[in-house]
């Protein structure tokens, strides 16, 4: 079973979305899809000072099986990325929620965050 | 997957928590834990592999030595008893049908083990090319199981389950007794580099056969071993894997493989082929590389000259566990092979560095 802890917000997409209270947000994808993806092998994500759009490409995740676009949840500008990733992406296969995640947005709109899919929803859609 | 063909070993690989997929028609674990992780088991302890999915052929007859001679470019007349031979065997153009390894039983009394995606296509060959020659050709993929233990600690385990002397029998031998009570042929042959064994054994054996090796494994550290590890060890290795490296439309020689082409034994499928290709140079030729990088660089990628144009395609890709960076082969045009080669990755050039391999020093015995 995929963990999908209760104070987050999802998307369709698989990437989970963390509010900091701050009109930031931290970015990753969910244990359901690094399980689907397996061993993570490279991650690359865009440069602080990116604008995204919502459902925008921001990135990728590679597995030793494929290479997947990773999109963003809302709008907003990129602050910050996590630097771990470059040496370690299979941190994000070992805690996908906490040390795996990839970006910090600066939201476009405080508000968005409450437009994604809750934990339940979410977990009802990986059924 | 209700479709697809199943090994004994299908419900123990799903018990221990097996990705299971389809290869080639067959529902075979991919991984169990990591495919990272079961490569590098198998390069510092030891793996167990399910690679039962692969066809045997039993070749008999007083016309077995000169119709495998014919059929397979590597020299099959240096086989004895307990001997066993890596040998492609060519279409006439030198396009490969198949790789396979030659086990010679007995006089008269041949085993082959080919590839699982080709074991229609090999047991029609086999019979229409065995015509003339006095031999039968019976095919007994439905028969056998077969299990690899792959790794330093290899011998040390399964030599725990066996009265057979294993230090007796050397790389690229094998000998016939019991493992854990099952009749096997104890093949001391393997597809990662490493020591290791292969286990042919009868397919209503294959559960108890399993079990013991995984229970005696245990202490040395033995994990299960999918084909996704398989893969990253064979090209680590430096292996060709049938459809990517040799093809129908990659001969042996483009593929890097000359050692396994006698040119000068008697008369062989695909020899003329072979010897206007030694001698008027293949135009393309199969290379390894590594790039320095983690993105792994995909099959069928398209590889650039200096000038960017197109000069070739990537054969195989993965990321090797134990350099941490991509390796991979490719196929090239030789006028560029001496040259700078690299691959867009989604915009970004990545160089090759061209590898001879084995990628990793290999401690297989010898």
């Amino acid at each position: 079973m995929s963990s999908v802890p209760s104070d987050l917000r999802y998307v369709k997409s698989h990437e989970w979305l963390k509010p900091s209270g701050d009109g930031t947000a931290l970015i990753g994808i969910t244990d359901y899809a690094q399980n689907s993806l397996g061993d993570i092998t490279y991650v690359q994500l865009p440069k602080v000072g990116a604008t995204l759009a919502a459902g925008q490409t921001f990135g990728v995740v590679e597995s030793v099986k494929a290479a997947s676009d990773i999109y963003a949840p809302v709008a907003g500008t990129v602050i910050e990325i996590n630097p771990a990733l470059d040496s370690a992406p299979e941190t994000v296969n070992q805690v996908p929620y906490a040390g795996g995640w990839m970006l910090k947005l600066k939201l476009a709109d405080p508000a968005s965050p409450a437009t994604l899919l809750d934990a339940a929803a979410y977990a009802k859609l990986i059924g | 997957m209700s479709d697809l063909k199943r090994t004994p070993l299908r419900d123990f690989h799903a018990a221990h928590g097996a990705r299971l997929v389809d290869f080639a028609g067959w529902e075979m674990p991919v991984q169990y834990r990591s495919i990272l992780e079961e490569n590098k088991a198998v390069r510092r302890t030891a793996g167990l592999f399910d690679v039962g999915h692969m066809g045997e052929v039993d070749v008999k007859g007083p016309g077995a030595a000169r119709f495998l001679d014919h059929l397979v470019t590597n020299d099959v007349s240096k086989l004895f008893p307990g001997r066993v031979i890596y040998s492609p065997m060519c279409y006439p153009n030198g396009g490969v049908v198949d790789d396979l390894l030659v086990y010679m039983r007995a006089p008269e009394d041949y085993f082959l083990c080919i590839n699982a995606g080709n074991i229609a296509k090999d047991v029609a060959w086999l019979r229409e090319q065995a015509k003339g020659f006095a031999v039968t050709v019976t095919d007994r993929s439905d028969d056998y199981a077969l299990i690899a233990v792959q790794g330093p600690k290899a011998a040390a385990i399964v030599q725990t389950l066996t009265g057979a002397k294993l230090d007796a029998i050397r790389y690229y031998h094998f000998a016939e007794g019991t493992v854990a009570g099952v009749h096997c042929i104890i093949s001391r042959t393997g597809y990662t580099g490493e020591d290791g064994f292969e286990l042919y054994h009868a397919k209503g054996d294959a559960l108890a056969l399993a079990e013991a090796v995984m229970k005696a494994g245990a202490p040395h550290g033995l994990e299960l071993v999918g084909l996704g590890a398989r893969d990253s060890l064979r090209l680590e290795a430096g292996y060709p894997l049938y459809g990517h490296e040799i093809a129908a439309d990659i001969s042996p020689l483009t593929a890097g493989i000359g050692w396994t082409v006698k040119l000068d034994k008697a008369d062989f499928i695909g020899r003329a082929a072979l010897l206007a290709e030694k001698t008027n140079g293949a135009p393309q030729q199969v290379v390894f590389f590594k790039t320095g990088d983690r993105r792994i660089v995909r099959a069928d990628t398209p590889v650039l000259g200096a000038d960017g144009t197109v000069v070739g395609r990537v054969l195989s890709g993965t990321l090797s566990p134990i350099l941490n960076e991509a390796i991979g082969s490719a196929l090239v045009a030789t006028s560029s092979a001496g040259k700078p080669l690299a691959v867009d990755i989604r915009g970004t050039l990545i160089q090759f560095q061209l590898v001879k391999p084995p990628f990793v020093t290999l401690k297989k015995s010898s």
